[in-house]
């Protein structure tokens, strides 16, 4: 066998994602006056097959974190593996030291660099939110380790729909019911124009108290407009 | 002919349940040149005596940085502590580049720790032969351990290594109890005072001793000569003036309560 043979044979025995199987769509995360707020559907989709109603997209990371995830569940939950292996570790150190959002986010921008690095993404968009010693973090990993922090973020189709909107209507110092219907929104237009959103979410908040995930509801729509009464209507070339 | 049956190696007991080898590198440590460290609540004071082999040569450097945040002032086998100084600083900077944010002070120090208890247990090594102060900063705010060859390591408000370092231990311990509101100037001040007392009689200079600082907002470094030079001066003048002050008052006053000192 020449050497080039046995590259081959390695190269069929490796295995890598090479699309994703079962995603979910946008996450949207916003600073508001006490914290952070983040929002998901809890759609599964299996191709484009909206297979699964009950996906919970955003878990608490230790004391001071909060995760949202879109992309491969799979992959999200292989990530919560890595973390709470990484929270085990610094909470065994029972130094009174602790993993803040900044850590956690830097953690996940070097594990995502990492596994593109190999070929091997985790095929996944994130969102990283919290609050600690009062200071809130919001920001982002990317897939290929792409990261950055922002007053407000959002993931896939999110950021073509809902990052519009809060340029427009985002405040620092948003009220929890103002910043609740300002997501509300956003989810509400991505539901009507993404594909695989779903009327079932979640709204997850982290202050310097902790994490509250809400109990999954849906969204009052209106799909009495033109528009959806009359789809093709001024779009040429379709049927 | 063998003065001691048991020291031949690390990992042999002795029946009184001692380790010989272990406890002859922690008199390493006592033969180098001493070294002190003391903390306020917002600073760490490091400073060496620096002591050249010969006229002809410079001096071993004993103080290092390791982050911003972490410095280290050793006393023993120099090479041994260059080798420590350089784990100590690829772990920062590992920590730094995985979690974007300083090393914990503690944590560090328990795996040097950890990486000298090692050599203690193994019969192919031997320990290092080096006990280091480590001076650090963090959220729980400023920190000083003593690290030693044994693997044991220490917390101190402020400590002395080294030889002669008794005396800086005995001065340090005199005045210790006011550190922790003491300004940086004071550490430095207490800092130089306690190196002196180690120098028994020989004339302080900054050409014979190092010091170094680590603080709120103020990143890791070794003062530079000419500072230290220019504090020894003032706080020798300072020191004149007290003594001329307290002899103006005793003839004014003779029936005066001695200062205490």
């Amino acid at each position: 066998m020449t050497s080039v043979e046995g590259l081959l044979v390695c190269e069929q025995d490796s295995q890598r994602t090479l699309s994703p199987y079962v995603t979910g769509t946008s996450v949207i995360g916003i600073k508001y006056k006490d914290g952070i707020l983040m929002t998901a559907d809890m759609g599964g989709s299996y191709g484009s097959t909206l297979r699964y109603k009950s996906v919970e997209r955003m878990k608490s990371i230790g004391k001071h974190s909060l995760l949202g995830a879109s992309g491969e569940i799979s992959d999200f939950q292989e990530i919560l593996r890595y973390l709470d292996e990484l929270i085990k570790y610094d909470d065994m150190w029972d130094d009174g030291n602790s993993f803040g959002p900044k850590e956690i986010h830097n953690y996940l921008t070097r594990i995502m660099y990492n596994r593109r690095n190999k070929f091997d993404p985790l095929w996944n968009s994130l969102v990283l939110g919290g609050v600690k010693n009062g200071q809130k973090y919001l920001g982002t990993v990317s897939m290929i380790g792409v990261h950055f922090e922002d007053n407000h973020v959002a993931t896939g189709f999110g950021n073509h729909l809902a990052r519009p909107i809060l340029r427009d209507e985002w405040k620092e110092d948003l009220s929890y019911e103002d910043a609740v219907k300002l997501l509300e929104k956003c989810m509400r237009v991505l539901l009507y124009r993404d594909r695989s959103a779903i009327n079932k979410l979640q709204v997850a908040k982290i202050t310097e108290e902790g994490v509250t995930i809400s109990q999954p509801y849906s969204l009052k729509t209106f799909w009495g407009f033109n528009a959806f009464q009359n789809p093709s209507k001024g779009a040429e070339g379709t049927w | 002919m063998f003065r001691n049956q048991y020291d031949t190696d690390v990992t042999t007991w002795s029946p009184q349940g001692r380790l010989f080898q272990v406890e002859y590198a922690m008199e390493a440590v006592k033969q180098g040149s001493a070294a002190i460290g003391l903390r306020s609540k917002t600073h760490i004071v490091l400073a060496s005596v620096n002591k050249a082999n010969s006229e002809l040569s410079s001096h071993q450097k004993k103080i290092f940085k390791v982050d911003d945040h972490i410095g280290v002032a050793i006393a023993g086998l120099t090479a041994d502590g260059r080798v420590l100084s350089r784990y100590l600083r690829s772990e920062c900077i590992n920590y730094s580049f995985t979690y974007e944010s300083p090393l914990p002070v503690g944590r560090l120090v328990v795996q040097l720790a950890d990486k000298a208890q090692v050599c203690t247990q193994r019969s192919w090594k031997r320990p290092y032969g080096v006990g280091l102060l480590v001076a650090g900063l963090d959220e729980s705010g400023a920190h000083l351990y003593y690290n030693c060859p044994s693997g044991n390591y220490f917390e101190y408000q402020a400590f002395a290594i080294g030889s002669r370092s008794q005396a800086a231990k005995t001065y340090l311990e005199r005045k210790f109890e006011s550190f922790m509101d003491s300004s940086r100037e004071d550490l430095i001040k207490d800092a130089l005072f306690a190196i002196k007392e180690t120098l028994q009689g020989e004339k302080l200079t900054s050409s014979i001793c190092t010091v170094a600082v680590v603080g709120v907002e103020e990143p890791f470094h070794i003062l530079d000569q000419k500072t230290i030079q220019e504090l020894i001066e003032s706080f020798e003048i300072r020191e004149e003036e007290v003594a001329d002050q307290g002899a103006a008052m005793q003839e004014q006053s003779p029936e005066a309560a001695p200062m205490d000192i």
